[in-house]
């Protein structure tokens, strides 16, 4: 819908028009501007600064122009002269900064006085010594006159006409379906970016037997090394920190792993697939995939330092504030025969954020 | 043309000085003398927050400057390395070259931290700027016709500086910018349908991958800033064209512009400018770190840090994710993440109602003139009201985007902030307009008054009879002309439901809608008349009370 | 890594086991005790425990009970070990002055002869976490960049990249680490205190806890730590940086465009 149908004196008058200034407008006609007390007194007659009759003052405005032009060189001959002295790696105590690096600070601050000093002679010199003498130019209207717009329209139309756009229907068809199409070439080529996701994000590096290591020592964690309230993290035997795609698998097998008294556990499966207690839960955040682990050892609250989920260790880790949707996945844990924690399987369910095909 | 030179060509190349050959030697080329005709005088209206602007301009080249330096230095790989550079307490840990090149930079590189710091405080006060700039804009009505367009492409350029700031932030690979990563990987994720496979594309493979600095450093130097440069140069070309926008005044009108001239005042002041920016934006640097990857650490995909932000223009973004409940579907065999989805959601259409207002509200007037004169911000209460609720809203945010530092430093508890801020961001907005309408509304009142009985001049008079009174001395006419000249609308009228015949007459709905909006707008209670000429003569001419 | 598990077979691991089992037959605790003014004091260990339990009895049995068995206002101190006595008391926590979401740390008001002394009682009660001695906890010749590893693992989560503390659920946070000693450093992750989780030898050995130590000194001792770019506005990471910029970096350059768009002032006022 158009605003065809707003009436025209629904609009304002003219700005100037209302007040007789600019004497267009019907009701202002009637109106002589010296009647109006608001009709508009012209541009305000020009005050001299000044500088503009002492010439004692103007000179003074020159002489601080010129030293700040002169104070900028200095403050570059400065700024060469620290990045020679001062080496790299200096640092020194500068309140109330800190330790500095002094190369940064001197830099910084000749690089700074050297631009600054330019800008503000520059702007002084524009302020004091140029002319403040007020201009108004006229404004054109942006639209074009309507002899320039038909003539448009004529050259449009002839335009048409010689090449048969209109016309021949079926290059103009063609034309545009080629156009559309050539683009999927583009599209095409981007296939190899990656991979597809396949199954990829449904499991990760845990499997029955692989003994939980330390991340801290390397070593298989046991039993005992973990006491109630202690907070440790774990990965997958075979895993190094060397490996080549070391970062993308603890990207989903990092674990968390606190013992909690087995009374005090609530949720039964959680229970179940702990060892005397221990539980061993996904660091992965279940929301966007931060690693998480802000435990509170009292509460059996662990929080999300990205944006405060927070999840109950003592209760599946299901969700108790915050904006992931879904309980962080445990870990099926047992010990093997040489002492040492293990994991009975994979996930049960994929970790990290939820995304369309988790199910 | 041709004549023109051959005949004056002669003489010419005796006489002239060297600088006026050059230039006839390049108008001849280039045709410099009628551009200069058009464009040396130009004039520009003298006004500080037309300057913030010019801010946003300088800062972007003093980016893209500092950024051509970084890249002589940067690598982007994610090939790992052993630290062994100059700085100790990272020395023997495991980074990808990317984070080893930026501290190569920053602890090596004689000036390169200096360099480094001037990069991001300038794109971090870019970003400021542009929103400031766009309130300036927004909220004297400087969009409206012929400037729709022009505020379209200011608002792209927020956007793309937005991202371009954010995939900045993310190539050195350190841990904070890392978990900013994953999150954005997180939220791809929730994308139905096809999130699992542009999170694959993306990254080349699964989080993390090996390709993402690198593919993030293309779009960071190349893609995303050549649009904005295109888009910038589109801008300052409409600002040339349209000519600058003025504020109401003595002289000013709708067919003018009152200024100083580009050359030489604004030459002067604008360049001068240019190095004033530079030179504080160099003195921050100097005196604030910020992004101290050293103290921040390498990525790895199972570590974090508290107080895990981004900068801050992605803080709304932060904010709104933060205290988004846990909303999750799983149905037929699919999830659908509400708790990401939903914040993505509002996170495009929040900031897309401020860059739609403009239209809006051209619609509801129907003004279809140009603007040149810009409103008081008090002239126009629903739309400063809307502006004010905006700034409400995406103020909230930024709160809940930094509510951990919240909680710490005001001893809160997160939940508390949390909760706030999830009621707060529906009532807050709604609170703030309805306020600021109000105050608009009595600065009206106010101006009518100034108007009506003069200026306040704070002498206190007693009058014979023993009455005490304050003098008001009366405006003089340029001062009446500044509060008097600002439009009116006149409400909308929905018109009568039966035609003259007595039959019902069909009202177009939409129609409804726009007349109700132009009655919210314009309507009684939502405008203060300006006072006119009567009723200034009648009291003026009873003049003797106060 | 395969250094460390020789290390579990350390020498001094046999003493720390050792210690565990003297502390709980409650023996000899005084020759080990680790601070050195409790060695200077030479009080008896049978004394000790005596004193310590005066103490306690005056100052902490209103909440933990007389016997040290907890009751509803404060938890059971039967195997918390000296070493939580000591971080407790000699950071000022305990005791507690009004109940909230989390104790903070304040001045102590036992002069360190008084916190062994009423460790030595608590150790009394059963095993625990003894008092860490200097060269368990000394930083001294530790790997500052391993320790910074272990600390983005372990620690920075709650405390924040370079130890300058984060909020937790409802009111609790992870305070700053900004001037807590090594020794105290060392016993809270040892025992955990309040709901930091803990870090027993089993999971963090010594040596780890050295590095551990020594990484938040480098990033936190004013004599060692550095800020290289100039004011660290807290450590906070973007929050205070886009605060900074917005007040202080388009501060100042909306100052400069008012200085430069303002009228000169004219030869006479109107």
């Amino acid at each position: 819908m158009s605003s065809q149908d707003i009436p025209e004196e629904n609009l304002p008058q003219e700005q100037g028009a209302a007040h007789g200034a600019a004497g267009h407008g019907s009701t202002a006609v009637a109106q002589r501007a010296d009647d109006n007390p608001f009709a508009d007194p012209g541009l305000p007659a020009h005050k001299p600064r000044i500088q503009d009759i002492d010439e004692r003052a103007a000179k003074r405005s020159e002489r601080a122009v010129a030293l700040m032009f002169t104070l900028s060189m200095l403050a570059t001959v400065g700024f060469i002269a620290c990045f020679v002295i001062f080496p790299v790696d200096k640092l020194v105590y500068i309140w109330p900064f800190g330790r500095v690096s002094a190369l940064n600070f001197s830099l910084g601050l000749t690089l700074g006085a050297a631009l600054f000093f330019i800008g503000a002679g520059a702007v002084h010199w524009a302020r004091t010594l140029m002319s403040d003498q007020e201009i108004a130019a006229e404004r054109h209207p942006i639209e074009a006159a309507p002899e320039v717009k038909a003539q448009v329209m004529a050259d449009w139309a002839a335009g048409n006409e010689e090449s048969g756009f209109g016309r021949r229907k079926l290059v103009r068809n063609t034309m545009f379906g080629a156009m559309a199409l050539v683009p999927l070439a583009g599209v095409v080529l981007l296939r190899d970016l990656g991979p597809l996701p396949e199954k990829k994000l449904r499991t990760t590096l845990w499997a029955k037997g692989k003994q939980l290591i330390n991340m801290n020592t390397m070593e298989p964690l046991r039993p005992e090394d973990i006491t109630v309230g202690s907070l440790v993290f774990a990965m997958p035997e075979g895993l190094g920190y060397d490996d080549h795609e070391f970062q993308k698998e603890i990207a989903k097998a990092a674990l968390m792993i606190v013992r909690i008294r087995p009374d005090d556990i609530k949720d039964k499966r959680e229970l179940e697939w702990s060892h005397e207690g221990i539980v061993a839960f996904s660091k992965i955040c279940t929301h966007v995939g931060c690693p998480i682990s802000l435990y509170e050892q009292q509460t059996h609250h662990v929080l999300c330092p990205c944006h405060q989920s927070t999840f109950d260790l003592a209760d599946g880790a299901r969700v108790i504030f915050g904006p992931a949707g879904h309980a962080l996945p445990q870990l099926r844990i047992g010990v093997n025969t040489e002492g040492n924690l293990e994991a009975l399987g994979d996930f049960a369910e994929p970790v990290g954020p939820s995304f369309w095909e988790r199910g | 043309m041709s004549t023109k030179n051959e005949t004056k060509g002669a003489d010419n190349q005796r006489q002239a000085p060297a600088g006026e050959r050059v230039a006839d030697w390049a108008d001849g080329r280039l045709g410099i003398y009628s551009l200069a005709k058009a464009n040396m005088r130009k004039i520009f209206p003298d006004h500080w927050s037309f300057m913030l602007g010019e801010i946003c301009l300088y800062s972007f080249i003093i980016i893209i400057l500092t950024g051509v330096y970084l890249t002589l230095f940067f690598h982007p790989s994610m090939n790992e390395v052993v630290y062994h550079g100059s700085y100790v307490p990272m020395q023997g840990v495991r980074v990808s070259e990317a984070y080893a090149s930026t501290m190569e930079i920053s602890f090596d590189v004689r000036g390169g931290l200096l360099i480094r710091q001037m990069h991001h405080w300038a794109a971090l006060i870019f970003v400021a700027a542009m929103m400031v700039h766009m309130m300036r804009v927004f909220f004297t009505g400087a969009y409206r016709k012929p400037r729709e367009i022009n505020w379209l492409f200011g608002f792209l350029l927020l956007v793309l500086g937005m991202f371009t700031g954010f995939t900045g932030y993310s190539l050195p690979d350190d841990l904070l910018s890392g978990t900013g990563v994953r999150f954005t990987q997180g939220a791809i994720l929730s994308v139905p349908v096809v999130g699992t496979y542009i999170s694959m594309f993306l990254f080349g493979g699964e989080f993390p991958g090996h390709d993402f600095v690198a593919r993030f450093y293309s779009i960071h130097i190349l893609l995303l800033p050549g649009i904005m440069l295109g888009l910038l140069v589109a801008h300052l070309i409409l600002v040339f064209y349209h000519k600058h926008t003025q504020y109401a005044g003595p002289g000013r009108t709708e067919k003018n512009v009152v200024g100083m001239p580009l050359l030489p005042v604004y030459m002067a002041k604008a360049g001068g400018f240019f190095f004033l920016v530079f030179g504080v934006i160099s003195v921050v640097a100097a005196v604030a770190t910020l992004n101290p990857i050293w103290s921040i650490g390498p990525y790895r995909t199972d570590q974090v840090s508290t107080g895990a932000q981004p900068d801050w223009y992605m803080g709304f973004a932060e904010g709104l994710i933060r205290v988004m409940p846990g909303w999750e579907i799983n149905a037929w065999g699919h999830t659908l993440a509400l708790g990401v989805m939903v914040p993505l959601l509002i996170f495009p259409l929040v900031l897309g109602a401020i860059a739609l207002y403009p239209f809006i509200e051209s619609w509801v007037t129907g003004d279809k003139r140009e603007h040149h004169i810009l409103d008081r911000p008090r002239n126009t209460p629903t739309r400063t009201g809307f502006g004010v609720a905006w700034l409400t809203a995406y103020f909230i945010m930024l709160i809940g985007g930094g509510n951990d530092i919240v909680a710490t430093h005001f001893s809160m508890s997160i939940n508390t902030i949390t909760w706030f801020v999830r009621i707060f961001f529906f009532v807050g907005p709604v609170l703030a307009f309805i306020a600021t309408k109000r105050i608009c509304l009595g600065l009206q009142r106010r101006d009518r008054d100034k108007v009506l009985h003069g200026r306040e001049s704070g002498i206190i008079k007693r009058l014979p009879h023993g009455e005490f009174i304050e003098v008001h001395e009366p405006l003089s006419q340029g001062q009446l002309h500044t509060l008097t000249s600002h439009e009116q609308y006149v409400p909308l009228e929905a018109g009568p439901t039966v035609d003259e015949n007595g039959v019902e007459r069909k009202v177009n709905p939409v129609h409804k809608v726009k007349v109700k909006l132009s009655k919210g707008f314009y309507g009684e209670g939502n405008q203060i008349p300006k006072p006119t000429v009567e009723e200034y003569k009648e009291i003026s001419s009873g003049h003797g009370h106060h | 890594m395969k250094k460390l598990s020789a290390r579990r077979r350390h020498p001094l691991a046999a003493v720390v086991v050792l210690l565990f089992a003297l502390a709980a037959t409650g023996g000899l605790y005084a020759a080990f005790a680790p601070a050195d003014k409790a060695q200077a004091v030479e009080t008896s260990q049978s004394l000790a425990i005596e004193e310590g339990k005066k103490l306690y009895t005056v100052g902490c049995a209103s909440c933990h009970g007389t016997g040290g068995q907890g009751t509803s206002d404060g938890p059971t101190l039967v195997g918390v070990g000296s070493a939580a006595v000591d971080f407790q008391v000699a950071t000022g926590r305990m005791p507690a002055q009004q109940p909230g979401a989390q104790v903070p740390k304040k001045k102590a008001i036992y002069s360190q002869a008084e916190i062994d002394q009423l460790a030595a009682y608590i150790a009394s009660l059963g095993a625990g976490p003894i008092t860490p001695t200097e060269k368990q906890y000394s930083p001294e010749g530790a790997d500052i960049g391993k320790g910074g590893d272990l600390f983005r693992t372990n620690c920075a989560q709650c405390h924040n990249f370079t130890g300058k503390g984060g909020a937790l659920t409802n009111g609790k946070y992870a305070p700053t680490l900004e001037g807590v000693s090594a020794k105290h450093i060392y016993e809270a992750m040892q025992t955990g205190p309040q709901n930091m989780p803990s870090f027993p030898d089993g999971v963090l050995p010594e040596k780890e806890k050295q590095d551990v130590i020594a990484y938040i000194e480098a990033m936190n001792d004013p004599d060692k730590s550095s800020s290289p770019g100039g004011l660290s506005l807290g450590g906070l990471g973007p929050v205070s940086e886009g605060l900074f910029a917005w007040v202080f970096g388009l501060g100042a350059l909306i100052a400069a465009a008012v200085w430069v768009a303002a009228h000169t002032a004219k030869a006479k006022k109107s």
